[in-house]
């Protein structure tokens, strides 16, 4: 299983094993990972998974959809290495990924 | 050792274990759930997982093992069906009971029923649990005929499924447009436009009085129309609302209305109950003197959070504009507060571009909710400024040209 590294705003880092197929918003809030609200679910529809994506894997991690920026346009403290972590799907490619959390969510 | 003893374990109950173990929380955390399964989401059991693109285990909430981590005693597949609040314990259907110092209710809410002959026929199917999705998926088959009774958020989502799925979809609605409880007109015609457009059967104004056995005896092939007149139906999926499962509450002496009555705090009328999710009666904190029970997410996540820093007596958090949302084909619906009582709406954006927002204006303008198709930009500002209660002005909001950054920096 792909393992992804959670960075939170203090410093904490998190190791945890994510499924394939699933999100890295997923592996977060189903292992205690603090920082990740999610309140959506996953549906795109909050913004309260914002992720920085650690730059020497953002070639992997692809591009926000529209709807996505679109959403990300108004997160705080948002950078070009921003994404929503639960638009971010699993793949063995991703083994290695290392995102940090901003501060806050909402 | 009695802590917090939370009855339910849907989002409501699993966010308020979490929050009080967040919170620092040092007492026992029970979390008693009536599935058999692990706490899970139940917003994509009407799109994803129904879709079956979203399997089981992501559906998830909170993993048993999370839970345990967590030091939360999650006990599943166990109906409580007594509160003794002399003594602060809670009963189970088979006698094992539970001792707190706090309870609380997230109790949810069940499908109500459709109250006509023929409904108990096999192939007739509501939507709730994983348990009801799994049956109704299992006749999902391309070609079949799909009768939907009901027009609202479940029912439009299934519709949206079941085309998807290549099947004959037809929504049937008693009130003159669908999501007619939950929305405004302009909201509705875009919908049933939208439907109609991908080939589902749309009839409004009408009304069911009996579901009619086919060729075999046991199992639905029609529904019966007030007029008279049929619709054909493979299978059934009825989807007329939910009822608060307010009984256990309501058989213990607190306080219900529609639901259980609950203060700012999401505190019943006995200070050591909470009550938070589908089942409780809130104050709209940004509607005036306003009470009413949410049916979503948000709802019971911030009241969860609510209970808990109440618990932990630590501040509550800042109360957020209610919000929800709706998937649809490739059409995301983002609403932001109440749109009752609303005075005039103004559009922002054109329907017929399937990207177009309408916001409803109280008297004074002062703006009350959006709902936004495709739209995150009016969705986000929307709920800023419902939760500030903004004052804005109509003839910005309805200029494409103006930003919503723009309107959010000077939206009077």
């Amino acid at each position: 299983m792909p393992k992804i590294t959670y960075i939170e705003h203090s410093g904490t880092e998190h190791v945890i094993e994510v499924p394939v197929g699933s999100t890295v918003m997923e592996g977060a809030t189903k292992h205690r990972v603090p920082g990740i609200d999610a309140d959506c679910g996953g549906a795109c529809a909050c913004a309260t998974c914002h992720v920085y994506v650690d730059e020497a894997w953002l070639a992997k991690t692809g591009t926000p959809g529209s709807m996505e920026e679109s959403m990300l346009d108004f997160a705080e403290g948002v950078e070009p290495n921003s994404r929503l972590s639960c638009q971010i799907q699993i793949t063995a490619e991703l083994d290695g990924l290392v995102v940090r959390l901003p501060s806050s969510q909402h | 050792m009695a802590g917090v003893v939370i009855v339910g374990a849907g989002q409501a109950g699993v966010q308020a274990a979490e929050s009080l173990r967040r919170g620092g929380y040092a007492g026992a955390v029970t979390l008693i759930g009536e599935e058999p399964v692990a706490p899970y989401q139940r917003p994509p059991l009407s799109k994803a997982y129904l879709a079956g693109t979203m399997d089981l285990d992501r559906v998830i909430l909170k993993p048993e093992a999370t839970l345990a981590e967590d030091a939360i005693a999650f006990v599943p597949a166990t109906r409580i069906t007594a509160i003794d609040r002399a003594a602060r314990t809670v009963t189970a259907e088979d006698g094992r009971s539970w001792a707190y110092e706090h309870l609380i209710l997230a109790t949810g809410s069940r499908v109500r029923r459709l109250p006509v002959e023929g409904a108990q026929l096999a192939g007739v199917h509501y939507l709730r649990t994983t348990t009801d999705v799994d049956g109704l998926r299992a006749e999902l088959v391309a070609g079949a005929r799909l009768a939907v009774i009901g027009g609202g958020y479940i029912g439009l989502e299934v519709a949206a499924v079941a085309r998807k799925a290549g099947l004959a979809v037809t929504v049937i609605e008693a009130a003159e447009r669908v999501l007619a409880r939950v929305t405004t007109p302009e909201i509705s015609a875009f919908y049933q436009d939208l439907h109609r457009a991908e080939g589902v059967t749309i009839l409004t104004g009408t009304g069911v009085t009996a579901l009619e056995a086919g060729a075999d005896p046991a199992r639905v092939g029609a529904v019966r129309l007030a007029d008279g007149s049929t619709v054909p139906a493979d299978l059934v999926l009825v989807g007329i609302g939910i009822i608060p499962n307010a009984e256990l509450a309501a058989q213990a002496g607190l306080a219900t209305t529609n639901g259980i009555d609950t203060d700012t705090n999401a505190c019943t009328s006995d200070p050591a109950i909470f009550a938070i999710g589908d089942c409780a009666s809130r104050p709209l904190a940004h509607y005036g003197d306003r009470r009413g029970r949410l049916e979503s997410v948000h709802n019971a996540l911030e009241q969860a959070k609510l209970a808990a820093a109440a618990i932990l007596g630590t501040p509550p958090p800042p109360l957020e504009a209610p919000w929800f949302w709706s998937d649809q084909y490739d059409v995301k619906l983002q609403i932001a507060g109440l749109s009752t009582g609303a005075a005039r709406t103004v559009l922002r954006g054109d329907p017929a571009t399937r990207r177009f927002a309408a916001f409803h204006l109280a008297p004074g303008n002062r703006l009350l909710a959006v709902d936004a198709v495709n739209s995150a930009p009016e969705f986000i500002v929307g709920r800023q400024l419902i939760a500030r209660q903004q004052v804005v002005a109509p003839e910005k909001l309805a200029d494409m040209s103006i930003s919503m950054k723009a309107i959010a920096a000077d939206p009077a």
